[in-house]
């Protein structure tokens, strides 16, 4: 190997703004956004524009936060997969030292400022949040157990707690149903994923439900999940972040929503292959429109309760 | 005639350099907007009590 390429192999490509911004997984950053916005905006007691910004600005560079250590630790994997491979980390755009040093400078930053900005309850949420998603899932559970969705799920629940949090200094019935919806959400959403990008977790040895129990038992699972969460969303819509427009919203959603898994249930691989698992990408395509719905007709709804309208 | 001897690396991590530069005076303004809010509001006011002893 002559000087020249030596010199040109050692020094790696410099990470650009933009390469940081992706370690923030902006996409998933979106919906903790949305659902933080939505429990800020559903709670009863009002809360000042600058500090709202704010908050939701804190929540979000938290859960971007959380995206960047999870990626630092899941960097080996990330290489594996096809869906993951052109991360900046396994891109070789972001070395894994400046991922762990940005994620954990910014989840300090985040947890502080959300604590001085709105209160310490919300502080202490976000940063339980980053560590539930970092610790307890990322590095544990992911890799340990085929449940790792389920329980890791929580951590992408958490959002609308903080911002119904952010209003109300305190954790209620409300913004518990809130993070309920999302937490039953989380699981047959990604393994409708995992059925249809099957090599990409069979490859890099993730224990998902499609590797560890077979294909049959992760469409039985999905149909469980969906019907479990069908009653929850509905039973969601008698309390007080409900009301007519939610239900019926709700209905219809969920009506499609069983309907998809049950399609699921009902197909084998076989089937699948033909149409190149039409069905389940279709579902995992409904699924991102159930929840943005979801809780676009719980703020809906708490927008109408501000003009004596809504609500039962 | 310019103060320092522009290198190389200031070209190459111009981009980076506007980005951080635009976050910094972005949170700079967050932190007097909330703390103009915030003083406004009261919040940092002792309780009544305190102050009339």
């Amino acid at each position: 190997m002559s000087d020249a390429s030596a010199n040109s192999a050692s020094i790696a490509p410099e990470a650009s703004f933009g390469d940081f911004f992706a370690l923030l997984k902006p996409r998933v950053m979106t919906l903790v956004v949305f659902t933080a916005l939505v429990g800020l905006l559903a709670a009863p007691t009002p809360v000042h524009p600058m500090i709202a910004f704010a908050s939701i600005l804190f929540i979000a560079i938290g859960g971007g936060a959380s995206g960047a250590l999870n990626m630092w630790w899941d960097a080996d994997i990330d290489a594996i997969m096809k869906r993951t491979r052109k991360r900046p980390i396994p891109a070789g755009k972001v070395t894994e030292s400046e991922a762990l040093g940005f994620g954990v400078a910014l989840s300090g930053l985040s947890t502080v400022m959300l604590g001085l900005a709105s209160n310490w309850v919300a502080g202490g949420l976000l940063g339980f949040t980053i560590f539930f998603y970092v610790v307890i899932y990322t590095m544990w559970l992911k890799r340990w157990t085929p449940q790792n969705i389920v329980i890791g799920g929580a951590a992408g629940a958490f959002p609308p707690m903080i911002g119904w949090a952010v209003a109300t200094g305190g954790v209620s019935i409300e913004s518990v149903l809130m993070f309920c919806l999302t937490f039953m959400w989380t699981p047959p959403h990604f393994w409708a994923l995992a059925l249809f990008m099957r090599k990409d977790y069979d490859h890099a040895g993730v224990p998902m439900l499609t590797v560890t129990h077979g294909r049959r038992s992760t469409r039985i699972h999905i149909f469980v999940y969906t019907v479990l969460l069908a009653i929850l969303a509905l039973g969601a819509g008698v309390t007080s972040i409900g009301g007519p427009v939610y239900m019926a919203f709700a209905i219809v959603l969920n009506i499609l929503f069983v309907k998809g898994a049950w399609d699921i249930l009902n197909r084998d691989e076989d089937m699948s292959e033909v149409d190149n698992f039409k069905v389940e990408r279709g579902f995992f395509k409904l699924s991102l429109l159930y929840l943005f719905l979801h809780f676009g007709v719980i703020l809906v709804e708490a927008i109408m309760q501000r003009f004596g309208l809504g609500g039962w | 005639m310019a103060i320092g001897k522009r290198h190389e690396i200031h070209t190459r991590r111009y981009g980076r350099n506007v980005g951080v530069g635009l976050l910094l005076a972005g949170f700079i303004a967050i932190i007097f907007g909330l703390t103009v809010v915030k003083v406004t509001r009261g919040d940092y006011e002792p309780p009544r009590g305190e102050v009339q002893e």
